[in-house]
């Protein structure tokens, strides 16, 4: 071995930001930091390896039926993943309901491979200690929409009545706190810590929100899926803890992607 | 063995630039889980990145690296076409090795 040729490094990070604050520096707003970081981690997201478990999962037979789901209908047909999360949450004929990509996913492991609805609602996220497999599955599909404009469509009467709860929820003020969604997400130009909420009434900002969930929150270490996004957003309101897939989340999952609609969707996204 | 790696590699204007994303836990040895017990540190020790039988990089990790880290190097030469062998070693002695084309 040349030994010249030898670059011997300290762990260099390419997170690490340099220490010395120079005149420039101080300038850029914390927001900016946040974009910097983001996009000099966007390159590495994690995210990737969970898209690359959800896949084997897809196609690998499995539960008793001893089925893959590569039958599973996600809205454009049996096997179609391409594209079909920007349309998601739909009303589907087959089930009667309006249903977001979780529930749906749900919907396929208990027909197609007749796994117990209870066996995987009762975990349905991804933790330290184990993975989740729905969850990896929506993390796949979700991917296969990356840079296609959400096109949710409230045209079914089911799909529209839908819209209107989650709007409802998304204002509901109860719990202790007498908090509601709009208590953080309705306001322009505030933050929380060092994060800046999104107004989700604006369009701009509720396009950017919803394009990079699920992501990968480096803080956890775990790929987290829209519905684990929802049940966290619950618990900060100190609300009872919603039920998996259920209508009230698939009906805010509705309100929030139609107010993406138009925007293109980037996830699995990449968060600190 | 320890899960794939995914590993990227261009080269421009004679510079070759490889980006690495490792998929491990990293522990530090310093947390405790739910019942309060230590859970044991855990981590890679040593990455390497070899071209043509040279070793481009050789870093020393420890414990303040992040859990699935990412790291990007450069270095000067490499070719289209050709391959770069990244690997690494943690210190349960469990080892990965991947490899890459070089892309245009």
């Amino acid at each position: 071995m040349n030994n010249s040729n030898v670059i011997k490094l300290i762990p260099l990070l390419v997170l690490a930001t340099s220490c010395a604050a120079t005149a420039a520096e101080s300038e850029i707003s914390d927001s900016d930091r946040i974009a910097q970081y983001r996009e000099m981690i966007s390159d590495g997201n994690p995210a990737d390896f969970d898209e690359m478990r959800g896949e084997a999962l897809w196609k690998t037979v499995a539960g008793p039926k001893q089925a893959s789901l590569e039958k599973c209908d996600l809205g454009k047909g049996a096997g179609v993943v391409k594209g079909v999360y920007t349309e998601l949450p739909r009303y589907f004929k087959d089930t009667g309901k309006v249903q977001d990509l979780e529930s749906r996913l749900l919907t396929c492991m208990t027909t197609l491979q007749g796994i117990p609805e209870e066996e995987i609602a009762a975990k349905p996220f991804a933790s330290e200690k184990k993975a989740s497999d729905i969850s990896s599955l929506a993390t796949y599909v979700v991917g296969q929409s990356k840079g296609i404009k959400m096109a949710v469509s409230t045209k079914h009467p089911q799909a529209k009545e839908a819209y209107e709860i989650g709007k409802r929820i998304f204002n509901y003020r109860a719990g202790p706190y007498d908090f509601a969604c709009s208590t953080c997400h309705a306001t322009s130009n505030v933050r929380i810590r060092m994060q800046d909420l999104p107004n989700l009434n604006v369009r701009k900002d509720a396009q950017a929100a919803y394009a990079n969930w699920p992501a990968y929150r480096v803080s956890q270490g775990l790929t987290r899926s829209f519905q684990w996004r929802l049940n966290d957003c619950f618990r900060q309101q100190r609300f009872p803890e919603p039920k998996f897939a259920s209508e009230a989340t698939v009906a805010l999952t509705m309100f929030l992607a139609v107010s993406a609609n138009g925007g293109e969707y980037a996830g699995p996204g990449l968060k600190r | 063995m320890g899960n794939p790696m995914k590993i990227r590699a261009a080269v421009k204007d004679g510079v070759t630039e490889v980006k690495i994303l490792m998929q491990h836990e990293m522990e530090t040895g310093l947390r405790k889980d739910a019942d309060g017990t230590l859970v044991p540190a855990w981590f890679i020790t040593e990455v390497k990145a070899q071209y043509q039988g040279r070793t481009v990089l050789e870093t020393q990790f420890g414990q303040s690296i992040s859990k699935n880290p990412y790291l990007l190097f450069r270095f000067k030469g490499g070719a289209a076409g050709e391959k770069i062998t990244v690997s690494w070693v943690d210190n349960k002695g469990d080892t990965r090795s991947d490899e890459v084309t070089i892309a245009a």
